[in-house]
């Protein structure tokens, strides 16, 4: 009786059309867009999805035993069993114990691109946008320039000059990836700019760093956040393609792209050592797909 | 009535001022042109510096004399300061001088005109696909707008979306080349037909119908479709999904209800009407895609042994041939701006609103 009454009041106390505090506002909001993503199946799915990609990279090492990197090459290439849920791959690898620690591996790549990405495209946009004029032509011209750059390829270049490996594949990514932030967060920073609020902060003696740090970039960070959730997607293919190119993830590591290609020769006998890893990246990239899509749909309703 | 004629207005004004405002648009595009390709050989320039091999060595062997080591460093311009050697790579590769490739012996520009046609005969069938395909479903998604065909089509191009291409690939193989048999597996053409026809265009499918040889033709055309299949299924996503959100923008609008109301059926409505407004923006998408299409060449052709700018591309990677592969990206790089800035054409001639 009393968990019921208690569960009513907090719902109660999130969907209040006052709160009382700054606090509660957020968690009402956040309650919100919590219960349309409820009431939309695919993008709860997507969020399934992550969230057991998640899980896997925290607590999948400790629950599959053995190593990725143990062979047993008497029982190379066996087909999926109950010892080997998903077959072993040309060196006798578990293919599963292989994707679990694999998992760590893209988790790593999308949440460092993250962090490479969106600081450079929060803060070349809202500058751009704030201080206008000249600084703006700049910066946006360079964004020009970059988001003219065919991401995979400028990737191959790269890595060509420097050495094949997960972080050149982590940079490349992202010095083509930032651009389209920067413009979202300048196109958001242009109709905040001349908002009350805004001048009343600067009245206040607020410096610029101050107002686009607390006042500017927290109001981009949804449509932002959103398009990487969108963007989550063609990071993982595009980092599972370098390591398929043996450009990204170097051997033995368990990169999902470089296990394709270790199967690629089998596949016609061997079908799973190739399949499988390539379900693994399909199903994420699937699931940060839906996942961005509702959440679209929930932070930009008259959005696409 | 003065609604009416303020547009009437509006266009006679831009109608007299046309040409100067056409001008200003084609200055501002050209200036965006020039800046996007100075970035672009600054890229490859740059990567061309960072790389750990001293140019020098490899030309001379490191046995050499340090009189001879100097000599070589003077001639490759080695000692200038770095923007003066930027200016000379610039004036070079306007010559058409993209240097010499390490492994084939041949100037990387006469290697990149042979290996192009194979990748556009590949990209362009592939766009096709998407277009045919991808523009109806667009359209037939927005107008039944969260019903079946709507969710459908979702599902499909969120599929088409999250697939990587070259996996994808892989199974296509397995399946329609390994297990049924439908299709000719990796490759251009059966070994026997190699070079059998002169290369006319350098696409094989017309080279062969020139020649009159119905045999090669059909050779070629069972090993084209299924990776310009696979490669037309990821256009297709995109250009479905983007054509479906201009419609809905459109289908919202007050003409689409006037024109119903005045007696038009619903579906000349849509696809008159509608779509033709949007045919602008959707150039710009099929542009896009197209470009992407070029980029993913490197992964797709690996998978089939397609042997174009992307096998090119990769070969010369693993063979540490750097010319090659920086003609490799100044090639896809240029080709991806001309596409984008085509669709920016595309717009100031059909849309008054860009101007």
């Amino acid at each position: 009786m009393t968990s019921a009454a208690a569960s009513g009041g907090l719902k109660a106390w999130l969907t209040s059309e006052s709160p009382d505090s700054r606090i509660q506002a957020r968690l009402g909001r956040w309650y919100g867009g919590w219960v349309s993503l409820r009431g939309n199946p695919l993008a709860f799915s997507g969020l399934a999805i992550v969230v057991f990609l998640l899980l896997v990279a925290l607590l999948g090492p400790s629950i599959v035993t053995g190593s990725p990197f143990d062979q047993d090459l008497q029982g190379r290439l066996a087909p999926p069993s109950a010892v080997h849920w998903f077959g072993t791959d040309s060196l006798g690898r578990d293919i599963l114990v292989r994707l679990v620690y694999g998992s760590r591996i893209t988790l790593t790549i999308i949440f460092l691109v993250s962090v490479i990405v969106l600081p450079v495209g929060l803060v070349v946009g809202t500058v751009a946008g704030y201080l206008g004029g000249i600084v703006d032509a700049v910066l946006m011209r360079v964004t020009d320039i970059f988001l003219a750059f065919p991401r995979l390829v400028l990737a191959l270049a790269f890595v060509a000059a420097l050495k094949p490996g997960i972080d050149t594949a982590i940079i490349a990514i992202s010095l083509t990836t930032w651009p389209p932030y920067a413009r979202l967060a300048r196109a958001e920073t242009l109709t905040i700019r001349n908002t009350d609020y805004i001048q009343a902060a600067r009245l206040q003696g607020a410096s610029v760093a101050r107002l686009l740090w607390s006042h500017v970039m927290p109001l981009c960070l949804p449509s932002v956040i959103v398009r990487l959730t969108l963007d989550m997607a063609g990071v993982i293919l595009t980092a599972a393609g370098l390591g398929f190119l043996g450009l990204g993830a170097q051997p033995p590591a368990p990169e999902w792209g470089l296990m394709i290609a270790d199967g690629r020769q089998y596949v016609l006998d061997q079908w799973w050592v190739a399949t499988i890893p390539g379900i693994a990246i399909f199903t994420v990239s699937l699931g940060f797909n839906l996942l961005g899509d509702g959440l679209r749909d929930v932070f930009d309703p008259k959005g696409l | 009535m003065t609604e009416t004629l303020e547009p009437r207005e509006k266009t006679a004004r831009i109608r007299r001022f046309r040409p100067l405002i056409l001008l200003r648009a084609a200055f501002r595009l050209v200036v965006s042109i020039a800046l996007t390709l100075f970035g672009l050989t600054m890229a490859t320039f740059v990567i061309g510096r960072l790389i750990p091999i001293d140019p020098v060595l490899a030309i001379v062997g490191d046995r050499a004399p340090q009189d001879v080591y100097d000599a070589t460093r003077l001639e490759l311009g080695l000692d200038q300061p770095l923007y003066l050697q930027y200016f000379h790579y610039l004036k070079k590769l306007l010559a058409g001088d993209f240097g010499v490739s390490l492994f084939s012996s041949q100037p990387v520009l006469t290697d990149l005109l042979n290996v192009l046609p194979a990748t556009i005969e590949l990209a362009t069938v592939a766009i096709v696909i998407g277009v045919f395909l991808g523009l109806p479903m667009g359209v037939v998604a927005a107008s039944n707008q969260g019903r079946w065909p709507d969710h459908l089509i979702r599902v499909v191009g969120l599929i088409g979306y999250s697939m990587p291409v070259f996996w994808l690939g892989i199974i296509g193989l397995l399946l329609f080349y390994g297990q049924l048999g439908w299709v000719s597996g990796p490759g251009r053409v059966d070994a026997a037909f190699e070079g059998a026809v002169d290369p006319v265009t350098g696409f094989l499918l017309i080279d062969s119908l020139l020649a009159g040889n119905t045999e090669i033709f059909f050779n070629a055309l069972s090993h084209i479709v299924l990776p310009a299949s696979l490669l037309g299924y990821v256009s297709l996503a995109y250009i479905s999904r983007m054509t479906r959100s201009f419609m809905l923008g459109q289908l919202r609008q007050e003409y689409i209800l006037t024109a119903q109301l005045k007696g038009l059926s619903r579906r000349r409505v849509i696809w008159r009407h509608a779509l033709g407004n949007i045919m602008v923006p959707l150039i710009t998408v099929i542009a896009l895609s197209y470009g992407y299409l070029l980029e993913g060449a490197v992964l797709t052709e690996t998978v089939f042994s397609w042997p174009g700018l992307g096998l090119y591309l990769k070969n010369s990677l693993f063979n540490a041939d750097l010319n090659a592969v920086l003609g490799g990206t100044l090639a896809v790089g240029s080709a991806f701006i001309g596409l984008n800035m085509l669709s920016d054409v595309a717009y100031l001639v059909f849309d008054p609103r860009a101007r």
